[in-house]
């Protein structure tokens, strides 16, 4: 019932349509440098996991969820893609807008020109930060979302949905096959926010 | 992949750059090429820019940020430089540090935005060891409640660049050239720039803070000194920095907006 619950919060929190699956699972907990890390212990497909985020000097922690969704592919510079037929969609993940903070600004390529794997796309600022987008896979820029240039937010509230940010043509479909499912990936972020 | 280079003392390498008054596009222009086509470490000092320069963030709106009329009439330059963060004013009375890392050789900081700037107020409370109440306050450097220093980063995959103008000194009239801007911090309360604001020469020479700063670089990384001619990009270099003048069309395009 509390997964359920949480499952709810989660997806009504990052304005995911009734479409998307969370999948969940039972759940076990470590300890790691402080943090306190929720994550499936025999779940074929992941959902998402929790962390505390420090909120101030003062050492008050919440509670926050950080959602990774069944169904994307993940690159380790925390992009995501969905790849839907000739179209492949890219935006950053859950777990990057919430170590950027509030975007105010995003940066977006034109259409008609090319993306390259794993480099360079655009940027987004938050905080006092200008930080790189990379794109997980090759091909060519077929739509932009134009929305964020009046609601750069929608990044950090509908990171997987609204948030996204282009659309590409693969000109490499196997790259896909390169990047982390959602398993693999939600174990990534916990390595990576356990090193520190 | 970024070669690392570790010198005797087990720490890695990171080069000074000191420079004294040169012009702060030049020194904008040769920070982003350093971070984006460089695999080594720098900390650029930069004591004085030749003169009054605005500088905005990669989002800055002129017609938001600055008072258009004034800044024509007494060309003031005008900068969009290629890091975030807000507007600032800067002369010779400014002191600029620049630290660019390779995320590997900080590896206990993870490269974003909050961690990066903890890590840098953790290097400047050495430097202002013994000077009173200093402290990073939101994304600032200040002295009680008052600024002192301002911080702006850019991220790449691999790089970082968290760069800061202080305040040794500033010409209280300089600061009428720019508007309160619409995002401030909490703590600013509204307040006017000169009261928001104050200068780092009551609390430390120019001298004993650029010394103060290469000591506490040095308890993260081995220095080495370069020259500023050895770090230059050359002509035939294939990088196009993004830092920027606006023109004076573009200013007046902003002026007519705000009206």
């Amino acid at each position: 019932m509390a997964l359920r619950i949480w499952a709810s919060s989660t997806a009504n929190a990052l304005r995911l349509s009734s479409a998307t699956r969370l999948h969940f699972s039972p759940l076990s907990r470590c300890f790691s440098s402080g943090n306190l890390h929720s994550y499936p212990s025999n779940s074929p497909s992941l959902c998402s996991f929790l962390k505390f985020r420090r909120q101030n000097r003062n050492l008050t922690y919440a509670l926050v969820s950080i959602a990774v969704l069944d169904g994307l592919k993940y690159a380790n510079s925390h992009e995501w893609v969905k790849h839907e037929g000739s179209v492949a969609t890219i935006g950053i993940t859950d777990h990057a807008q919430d170590h950027l903070g509030e975007v105010v600004f995003v940066e977006l390529p034109d259409i008609g020109g090319s993306v390259t794997k794993a480099n360079g796309f655009g940027a987004v600022e938050s905080v006092k930060a200008t930080s790189d987008v990379n794109s997980p896979i090759s091909g060519e820029i077929v739509e932009v979302n134009t929305n964020l240039k009046e609601t750069p937010g929608l990044i950090n509230s509908s990171p997987y949905e609204a948030g996204w940010m282009i659309k590409v043509k693969p000109s490499n479909p196997s790259e896909l096959e390169a990047l982390m499912g959602p398993k693999e990936y939600t174990k990534f972020c916990e390595e990576e926010d356990g090193a520190h | 992949m970024a070669t690392r280079q570790v010198a005797r003392a087990g720490l890695p390498l990171m080069n000074i750059v000191r420079m004294k008054g040169v012009p702060i596009l030049q020194q904008l222009e040769v920070e982003e090429c350093l971070l984006r086509t460089s695999s080594e470490n720098w900390c650029i000092i930069n004591d004085g820019t030749d003169k009054p320069n605005i500088v905005m963030g990669i989002s800055g709106k002129p017609a938001e940020l600055v008072e258009i009329s004034p800044v024509l009439e007494d060309k003031i330059p005008v900068i969009r430089r290629f890091t975030g963060g807000g507007t600032v004013i800067v002369d010779h009375g400014t002191i600029f540090v620049s630290f660019i890392c390779n995320k590997d050789d900080v590896a206990d900081v993870q490269p974003y935005p909050r961690p990066i700037m903890s890590w840098s107020s953790l290097l400047y409370s050495q430097v202002f060891q013994g000077v009173t109440n200093f402290r990073l306050r939101e994304n600032d450097y200040v002295f009680g409640h008052r600024k002192f220093g301002g911080n702006a980063q850019s991220i790449t995959k691999n790089r970082w660049i968290h760069h800061t103008s202080f305040l040794w000194d500033y010409e209280a009239r300089n600061m009428s050239y720019l508007r309160l801007p619409k995002r401030a911090p909490e703590y600013r309360l509204a307040r006017d720039h000169l009261d928001f604001i104050c200068p780092m020469k009551d609390y430390l020479s120019r001298s004993e803070f650029i010394t103060r700063t290469i000591d506490a670089a040095e308890s993260h990384f081995s220095v080495e000194s370069t020259e500023f001619e050895a770090v230059k990009p050359p002509s035939n270099m294939k990088f196009t920095p993004t830092s920027r003048l606006l023109t004076n069309q573009e200013l007046e395009a902003a002026g007519n907006t705000s009206i």
